[in-house]
């Protein structure tokens, strides 16, 4: 049987800043990840771990200095078609991504990505209209200017502006920074709701623990430019003190959970969500009789 | 008790482009007391930010009165002293720094109240240190972490001496190292120095740390009593699309399935130590439990 290759794949991974200057600084050292089609992985890793620098390398932004990018077991780099092909297969979404917002209307902004792969009006207006709906905007607010908009509604534009190229891996950087806890909840929601609709492959970069908590499958922890940690959530997060080491934290409700441990009572260190934790202490409770 | 700033039925609207006026705040009146350390929460668009405007004058009510130790905001002949008494910081380190070199982004403001020069190295360079960026005082701003430059606009706040630090969503672009510095340098100004501290900012744990907790709905207080009193209001917070730390939130649920836990356990160990205490009566009974 024919092995079908994962949708994104770094082999030996390399990439050096500043060459030759007293800034030579190595950003990713010999980062070997791969990524399967349809899973959510959560990018973590404090600032200068090297996490942007190599989302910019899975779309062909930055080239590397030794090493392979695959796409769909294709090397980007192979030709120049390919790595403009990537552009589009693999979409990213900036951190502060609303600075970017450039168009007179909200909707000729959605559309100069899909425009850009010479797509015909009609197929255009089909997507911009998917990807306006994907992110919550109202059809009222596609002739609006971009920025009458608020913060958090023009993140959405230009959230929407990447899905409308409907690339089969999306990737977010901080998609969530500085936008209200309900704000921040909608995002997700939007995220993991195209997600599902499409089965398209996401990769979300965030500081917020809780944040990868409610939405990733998997996490990939970076550190000092390489792969320190890669597994289940649960088992990141079970790694407690080595990811405040390297200056990350759990969620709180692991926190918690890791304290109760340390008083002696036998609980699964794996805990990382509100539900996961009730589930734990009330089973405790009713054990002990308390109906 | 003495109050560092005092605002009295404040108003304040907007007006967009097609002419329509937006009430931003409506009939708040506030009190911050001196040497107290609150955070204040509220939903993007809720008016905190154009409140925090009003504490030094970048912003002057439409009715009502905005007093900064007693001076009245609308004097300009007290402008500078109000300025030298509420200093602000922002989100965006990068929009607040002005200097090739920190210290002489930090000498800026001392600088230009005409503070002598030999005087002026003495309060940079201890605005350096209260921050801990003494070490970093030659270097290039641009190079300096998230956390870092935020520190140094702090120290370039402090070095005017201010009584009141004002600071809009600090760490809202930091990592969690970058936010625990910034976090420990204004609890310790606020704890050590004695200057009061306004947060404001998106992260419930933050808040939860704070002597005082003002929750902003509409342009209205919605909410004003210690993290403990403030956040037991879960259903009202998340009504007006705030949130609870999660501490809280776990309690919150586990009360609603019928365990007696209190809802006022914020902090981690005390959140653990009430969950250990309930399961641990009656007396010693986890049930020799394994794990659930």
């Amino acid at each position: 049987m024919k092995q079908v290759a994962p949708i994104l794949k770094t082999e030996h991974l390399s990439h050096v800043y500043s060459v030759g200057t007293p800034f030579e600084h190595v950003a990713l050292d010999d980062v070997n990840f791969s990524v399967e089609q349809g899973e959510i992985v959560g990018l973590m890793g404090h600032t200068g771990s090297g996490k942007s620098t190599l989302i910019q390398h899975l779309n062909g932004l930055l080239k590397p200095a030794a090493g392979n990018v695959y796409v769909n077991g294709t090397d980007i780099w192979s030709s120049p078609q390919v790595t403009r092909a990537t552009r589009f297969q693999v979409g990213l979404v900036f951190q502060y991504p609303e600075y970017q917002l450039f168009e007179e209307t909200v909707y000729k902004d959605i559309a100069f990505g899909p425009g850009n792969m010479g797509l015909g009006p009609d197929e255009i207006r089909d997507r911009v209209l998917r990807a306006a709906h994907f992110v919550g905007l109202r059809e009222d607010d596609l002739q609006k200017s971009p920025f009458e908009l608020s913060g958090g509604q023009k993140r959405r534009v230009a959230i929407a502006g990447v899905i409308a190229m409907e690339p089969e891996v999306l990737i977010l950087d901080e998609p969530t920074a500085g936008l209200d806890p309900a704000g921040r909840d909608s995002i997700l929601e939007n995220i993991k709701a195209y997600h599902e609709a499409k089965g398209s492959t996401i990769l979300l970069v965030s500081h917020s623990m809780e944040d990868m908590a409610k939405t990733a499958g998997r996490l990939v922890v970076m550190h000092n430019s390489r792969i320190v940690m890669d597994g289940t959530p649960g088992e990141v997060f079970s790694r407690a003190k080595e990811l405040k080491a390297i200056g990350l934290t759990v969620p709180q409700v692991t926190m918690v959970f890791q304290k109760l441990r340390d008083m002696g009572l036998d609980l699964d260190p794996a805990v990382y969500t509100i539900e996961q934790a009730k589930a734990a202490i009330l089973a405790i409770w009713r054990r002990c009789g308390h109906d | 008790m003495d109050n560092i700033i005092k605002t009295e039925h404040i108003r304040f609207s907007y007006s967009t482009n097609e002419g329509v006026v937006m009430p931003v705040l409506e009939d708040l009146s506030l009190e911050i007391e001196t040497g107290s350390f609150v955070a204040v929460l509220g939903h993007n668009g809720s008016g905190k930010s154009t409140l925090a405007k009003h504490f030094n004058a970048i912003l002057l009510p439409e009715g009502g009165k905005v007093y900064v130790s007693g001076m009245d905001t609308e004097d300009d002949a007290l402008l500078l002293r109000i300025r030298q008494t509420v200093g602000m910081v922002f989100q965006n380190p990068d929009n607040q720094i002005v200097a090739n070199v920190v210290e002489e982004d930090v000498a800026f403001a001392p600088e230009n109240l005409g503070v002598p020069p030999k005087e002026i190295r003495e309060r940079v360079d201890q605005a350096l240190s209260r921050v801990g960026m003494y070490k970093f005082r030659t270097h290039a701003p641009h190079l300096l972490s998230g956390g870092q430059k935020q520190r140094v606009a702090i120290a370039g706040v402090i070095a005017m001496r201010p009584k009141c630090i004002v600071l809009d969503e600090p760490t809202a672009m930091l990592d969690p190292i970058g936010r625990e510095e910034v976090l420990s340098t204004i609890h310790t100004l606020n704890r050590e120095e004695g200057i009061t501290v306004v947060l404001i900012t998106h992260h419930m744990d933050e808040a939860a740390q704070a002597d005082r907790v003002v929750v902003i709905d509409h342009g209205k207080i919605l909410s004003d009593g210690t993290p403990q009193a403030v956040f037991q209001n879960v259903e009202l917070l998340k009504s007006v699309g705030l949130d609870v730390p999660e501490t809280v939130e776990l309690l919150y649920q586990l009360r609603a399935e019928g365990l007696p836990l209190p809802l006022d356990a914020i902090a981690v160990d005390e959140c653990a130590k009430a969950i250990y205490d309930m399961l641990k009566q009656p007396a010693g009974c986890f049930c020799d439990s394994p794990r659930a």
